[in-house]
């Protein structure tokens, strides 16, 4: 296909943004129909995304590539079965938050929607941007709209929740750069081409004491981003302060850059340094479950519980990730959807309330249910559907998570599985709370059921959940390939100094060689190895071909065991 | 026909979504009318589905009728897919029958009520969910099912959500349910890692070819009987359902008694190849099932909440039906199931009759007399009460005596005993119930007394019916005295339910078993004569002379307090704990104090920008004279 | 022919003037006159030093160099004269606005 689909589904919504300001300000309906027609066509055509997927290849799709700056430094796009659902994800809420803000925001709209569009178009770079300079330049600017939409349009403590939001991520990202460089040094070392292609630098074997330091560089961003236990308190106070279209996008969208970030960066890039971190990782990732969950019990504001129960899901997704088999990452991959959605309606129901009573605490509210029934209905199915409800989407993902996890380790499945009774708890709890029970606040009686926007706009996400969970089959099965090529890309990795090395001492030498031996000695080795493990992995004959590297040892006369 | 079995589910299904989304703008007469017919037709096919079954080869048992693959990733997959065989026939013809009358019922019931609609919304919601449970033919569905009932149970109990107690109580149905169900996904996973699929043919297959460890089957049957703890309100997580009775009356009936609550005891009967495999496990359910039917049993004695009554002796019926599935005799636990789902069910409606006469009074105090009120209620009631209390030639007597004859014939004297006690107790408050209620003097509230009235007809019809099955239902399951081939009900379910384990006694044991719980339920609604009846200062005495016994068994052994100060508030207060300390003080503080710190180190800097040119200047000069000698020397 | 040393020597002479009239004074004309005094230091060696070595480079710099401070004197006297006018003083210890 010629046509550059991914740039136009990229660069539109940019393309609306640069429009916007050229509109009279005073025309607010104007600009919010034209962002919203923006935002729909850029839906509309990642649509195209899904049909014309190819299901069968675990290659990048869509691929668009071209010269930038040079150096490597290449305008280059695609999109596999890792990412066509994030962007879908993407491009299927923006219409969906601008319409919930619609009469919301009233202060300085035409910068409100010309954030939003630019905030899309930095998101869904993220996803497909296949260059590593390319990734974090999308990483970076997708930053500065979301440091505004709160820093403006947020709560009363909102340049605080937006500085600890910005300060924290970009510490993160600055490690991540530096690791891009190094890494990009390493490969022009190894091979003599510059390069940022994330499939280039795939194909580089590094020595499993530089991977440590890469990986944790990279892994820092991803974990702050997600966020990981214990970089997680930016959340709640972000989500508290952002407007409701803010809330939903960070939460549906922004933070599956983190685990976007480890599923096409981090692991496969770092295969050795990974398994070495897994357990830390892992046990982080528990501990966010339960401690996120316990957490969300005890908040006292809707939105904050909400964001807690995010750090809950998010750890269950990573741990999912790092169970590193087909059920845990499809698993995670179809929980990240689910948690776009259901967060995503729950924001956007706390939003409605919020609309309605200007208070998000839970003891301000009791009783909404019998004020508002139709909402009553769609809270309930949000809030099941984070539950993980069966018949609903959460359970597809969260049943395939955990059974991810408990092929890997009974107990962490275990241990993981509370938070089906934790969820369940929490979500219910403020259920109860604020939709039962006896109005005990006057100001709830004059509330109105949710209009026929309203309704427009959470109607889709719900019926989306319920496809979801009932025929998952219309998602699954197009990220298959993707997922296996990717595990076995970060297992055969793995084995070329794990296993493939055979006994321990003969890993330990391998080990030693490479980190004694001088830096050109090691880009040459490295390049030696990587070019016949390559071959080793495509041919499958790995057994020969490990002679054949021994041989290869031999030659340039080190002896493997002194 | 009997391939659309299928299709059972589906009709109260589609009839909920109808409801729910357009409900609104359906006029009540239709709403009643496309809910009951719904469920109806879902009957006729189960019936149409057992007439086929009858005629079936047994070698081609389960019929499987596979929809579409439902999740499936990796090692994981389930589909989306029913079967049909003799044990999800009897569940599904339970479910559909009783639940065709509990519909009717409700018609009358909630005819008053503003959220009509959305009640057979859900109660429709609840048949397709239940009916999904017990024709999934694999156990991931089956799963599915278990979280739908669920769900109903939530959302029926706290039906009245403006009322802060029905609320609560549906929230903790919920919760503690998911602990059970916690247990459950474990099992799941166990079954599907190790048998390799989660079809039930398929880990009959795997367990029967010792495909599983022992020590994994007794683990996975204890995971699977930990989620049949928490929906089938067993020992320790029972205490949920006396809470859930704020639901709707029919609701109690329908979900709390007759159907969901049992669907732990098809879980476990269906899944018998594991239990039959694991001697611990079987153990394990019988004593569970032996010691919640007394302790329910006793907890029964004291309340004065008329349906709370019944709730605790749901529970103890239940435990019967565990005993049974614990000793091996799984056709006797079934055939409790199907027994008790009448004579349950038929005393909760007559229990909501009574409510309703009296303008929703529950407590008993407040009753007594109404005997020549309700001249069709208290006959009901009374017939179910006998069949409770195992009177012989009702339907209580035949499926309560099998399973104690099991027992007994297993060698369990333990659980054997356990479960006359349980009988003579239940025979007690039952009687107690129905002498408080019915008999004695009357201590009705004036103003209730203003509107005293029998319950229309459409209420009153289903009573009737329920009352006739209460008395026949038992025939189908005569014991062995009546001749080998008597039970008919073992016979039907036999490809499923392997009775080759079941051990027969001598005719002379048999019938002595027979007399003892005879005698036993004699005994119990004699005590409840003298008591209420007879002597009604007896009572009194007694708690005068043992307050402590009775302040334990009405505040229900403080269960419930422990619970929430051994899990629940420890969890709140602590979590509260770690997030002023730790998550606020530490996390944050730690990321505030290295914003802070940064900040700090900025002002000392700052000193040195005096802001005077020369200073500048002199620095400047300094640099380049240092440079300079660096340079030079 | 005087030798390029006495130039220098020269130039060194009305560079260290500079910088301590650049110091001791006080007010903002002066410092400004200082800093012209040692830019023409600067000049006087490169015009020597091209003098002596017969390249014409030195010179061209030297042009460059007054025409940049011609510039310069104009902006600069411009500024002061702008702030004298807002503050009504040209002390430089009045001036802290850029303290931190």
């Amino acid at each position: 296909m010629n046509f550059p689909v991914l740039s136009v589904v990229t660069f539109l919504p940019l393309a609306g943004a640069i429009l916007l300001v050229f509109l009279p300000a005073e025309k607010k309906n104007l600009l919010r129909y034209v962002a919203f027609a923006f935002a729909l066509v850029t839906f509309a055509v990642s649509l195209a995304l899904y049909f014309n997927f190819d299901a069968t290849t675990p290659q990048p799709q869509f691929e668009e590539k071209s010269a930038w700056l040079g150096y490597g430094i290449n305008y280059h796009l695609g999109l596999d079965g890792i990412s066509l659902y994030l962007v879908l994800l993407t491009t299927f809420l923006l219409p969906i938050v601008l319409l919930s803000s619609w009469t919301y925001i009233e202060k300085r709209v035409k910068e409100y929607l010309v954030f939003m569009l630019l905030l899309e178009t930095g998101i869904i770079g993220v996803f497909v941007s296949l260059n590593l300079f390319l990734f974090y330049v999308f990483w970076e600017a997708m930053l500065i709209p979301m440091y505004f939409l709160i820093g403006v349009w947020g709560g009363p403590r909102r340049i605080y929740a937006t500085l600890k939001f910005v300060l924290m991520t970009m510490f993160g990202s600055l490690l991540m750069l530096v690791a891009i460089f190094v890494l990009y040094a390493y490969y022009y070392k190894a091979t003599g081409i510059y390069s940022f292609n994330i499939f280039d630098h795939y194909q580089l074997i590094l020595n499993p004491g530089v991977q440590a330091w890469l990986f944790l560089a990279f892994a820092l961003a991803f974990a702050i981003k997600v966020p990981m236990f214990p970089f997680h308190t930016w959340l709640p106070d972000a989500h508290v302060e952002a407007p409701t279209a803010g809330s939903v996008i960070l939460a549906a969208v922004l933070l599956k850059m983190g685990t976007y970030g480890f599923l096409r960066f981090a692991l496969p890039l770092f295969p050795d340094a990974t398994e070495r971190f897994l357990p830390l990782l892992a046990v982080l990732s528990l501990v966010g479950i339960i401690y996120g969950g316990l957490m969300a019990l005890i908040q006292k504001d809707v939105k904050s519980l909400v964001a807690y129960s995010s750090v809950s899901h998010m750890g269950l997704i990573m741990l999912a990730v790092f169970a590193l088999n087909v059920e845990g990452v499809q698993g995670a991959i179809y929980q990240m959807i689910n948690h776009g959605l259901s967060t995503g309606a729950l924001f956007l129901i706390v939003g409605i309330l919020y609309e309605r009573a200007h208070t998000r605490l839970i003891k301000d509210f009791g009783g909404v249910s019998s004020q508002m029934p139709v909402f009553a209905a769609f809270f309930l199915v949000c809030v099941l559907s984070s539950v993980g409800l069966p018949g609903l989407n959460g359970f597809v993902g969260e049943v395939l998570c955990l059974f991810g996890v408990f092929r890997v380790s009974t107990l962490m499945a275990i241990l993981a599985v509370t938070t089906v009774i934790l969820a369940a708890a929490y979500l219910l709890w403020m259920y109860q709370r604020v939709m039962h029970g006896p109005v005990k606040n006057e100001k709830v009686r004059t509330f109105k059921d949710m209009n026929l926007r309203e309704i427009a706009y959470l109607a889709p996400i719900v019926i989306l959940m319920f496809w979801m969970g009932i025929y998952p089959e219309t998602f699954l099965r197009k990220m298959d390939s993707s997922v296996v090529h990717l595990l076995n890309r970060v297992k055969n990795r793995q084995r070329v100094f794990v296993q493939e090395a055979g006994t321990a001492r003969e890993k330990l030498a391998i080990v030693k060689r490479v980190e004694t031996g001088t830096q050109e000695s090691m880009a040459e080795g490295t390049a030696i190895k990587n070019a016949v493990m390559e071959e080793a992995v495509i041919a499958g004959h790995r057994e020969e071909k490990k002679k054949e590297l021994e041989a290869v040892d031999k030659e340039r006369g080190g002896n493997p065991d002194d | 026909m009997t391939e659309s079995f299928w299709l059972i589910p589906f009709i109260p299904g589609a009839s909920a979504f109808v409801l729910a989304v357009f409900g609104r703008w359906l006029p009540k007469k239709w709403v009643s009318l496309q809910a009951c017919l719904s469920v109806f037709a879902s009957f006729v096919l189960s019936v149409v589905a057992w007439v086929g079954l009858l005629k079936v080869d047994r070698e081609t048992l389960p019929l499987v009728k596979t929809l579409f693959t439902w999740i499936a990733s990796g090692s994981f997959s389930a589909n989306l897919s029913f079967q049909l065989d003799p044990l999800s026939c009897v569940m599904a013809l339970v479910v559909t029958g009783v639940g065709f009358l509990i519909h009717v019922y409700s018609v009358g019931y909630m005819g008053h009520d503003k959220g009509y609609t959305r009640y057979f919304a859900y109660l429709n919601l609840f048949t397709f969910a239940m009916l999904i449970l017990v024709m999934a033919s694999n156990i991931v569905l089956m799963f599915v099912g278990w979280e739908g009932v669920g769900l109903c149970s939530y959302l029926l109990i706290g039906f009245w959500f403006e009322k802060h107690s029905a609320a609560s109580a549906g929230k903790k149905a919920f919760i503690v349910n998911r602990i059970g169900d916690a247990a459950f996904i474990l099992g799941i996973f166990f079954l599907i890692v190790h048998a390799g699929s989660g079809e039930f043919r398929v880990i009959n297959e795997a367990v029967h070819g010792g495909h599983i460890g022992a020590g994994l089957v007794t683990l996975i049957a204890i995971l699977l009987f930990i989620g049949a703890t928490g929906k089938s309100a067993q020992i320790p997580l029972y205490v949920w359902l006396p809470d859930a009775m704020e639901g709707p009356t029919p609701v109690s009936a329908l979900i709390h008694a007759a159907t969901m609550v049992t669907a732990g005891v098809y879980m476990v009967s269906r899944m018998n190849v594991l239990y039959t495999l694991s001697g611990e496990a079987a153990q394990i359910v019988a004593v569970v099932g032996a010691l919640t039917a007394v302790y329910a049993a006793t907890m029964a004695l004291t309340q004065n909440d008329i349906k709370r009554v019944l709730a605790y002796s749901t529970i103890s019926q239940i435990g019967y039906m565990f005993i049974g599935c614990g000793v091996g005799a799984y056709a006797a636990g079934m055939f409790h199931l199907y027994t008790h789902a009448f004579f349950k069910s038929l005393l909760f409606l007559a229990a909501g009759s009574v409510m309703h006469a009296l303008s929703g009074e529950l407590d008993m105090r407040k009753m007594g007399g109404l005997r020549k009120y309700l001249p069709l209620t208290y006959p009901t009631f009374l017939i179910g009460a006998i069949a409770i209390a195992g009177v012989p030639f009702l339907s209580g007597f035949f499926s309560k005596d099998a399973i104690l004859t099991q027992a007994f014939a297993q060698g369990r004297y333990f659980v054997w005993a356990l479960g006359i006690m349980g009988a003579v107790l239940t025979a007690f408050y039952m009687f107690r119930l129905i002498f408080l209620t019915f008999h004695g003097e009357e201590r009705i509230e004036p103003e209730a007394k203003r509107h005293l009235h029998e319950s229309p007809r459409v209420m009153t019809v289903p009573l009737v019916v329920l009352a006739f099955f209460s008395v026949v239902a038992g025939y189908v399951g005569l014991p062995v005295v009546f001749g080998k081939k008597a039970n008919l009900f073992n016979r039907f379910l036999e490809p499923v339910l392997d009775p080759a384990h079941e051990i027969h006694l001598s005719l002379g044991t048999e019938w002595t078993l027979i007399l003892v719980s005879v005698a036993v339920a004699v005994c119990g609604i004699y005590v409840a004569y003298v008591f209420y009846l007879k002597s009604p200062q007896m009572p009194h005495n007694l708690v005068r002379r043992f307050p402590g016994v009775y302040k334990l068994l009405y505040n229900k052994y403080y269960v419930d307090e422990v619970y929430d100060a051994v899990f629940v508030s420890p969890t709140v207060k602590g979590s509260e704990a770690v997030y002023t300390r730790f998550d606020l003080r530490v996390i944050d503080g730690t990321i505030d104090g290295t914003a802070k710190a940064t900040g700090l180190a900025g002002r000392v800097l700052s000193l040195f920008q005096s802001g005077l040119v020369k200073d500048y200047a002199l620095a400047m000069l300094l640099g380049v004279v240092i440079f300079l000698g660096y340079l030079l020397f | 022919m005087i030798p390029v040393s006495y130039f220098f020597g020269l130039s060194l002479i009305l560079f260290a003037l500079g910088i301590i009239a650049f110091f001791i004074k006080r007010d903002l004309i002066t410092m400004f006159m200082a800093v012209e005094v040692m830019l023409n230091a600067a000049n006087l060696a490169f015009i020597s030093l091209a003098k002596a070595s017969g390249s014409l480079s030195g010179q061209v710099i030297v042009f460059f160099i007054i025409t940049v401070a011609a510039a310069e004197a104009a902006i600069g006297l411009a500024i002061i004269l702008l702030v004298f006018r807002q503050r009504k003083t040209i002390k430089t210890e009045e001036f802290r606005l850029m303290k931190g």
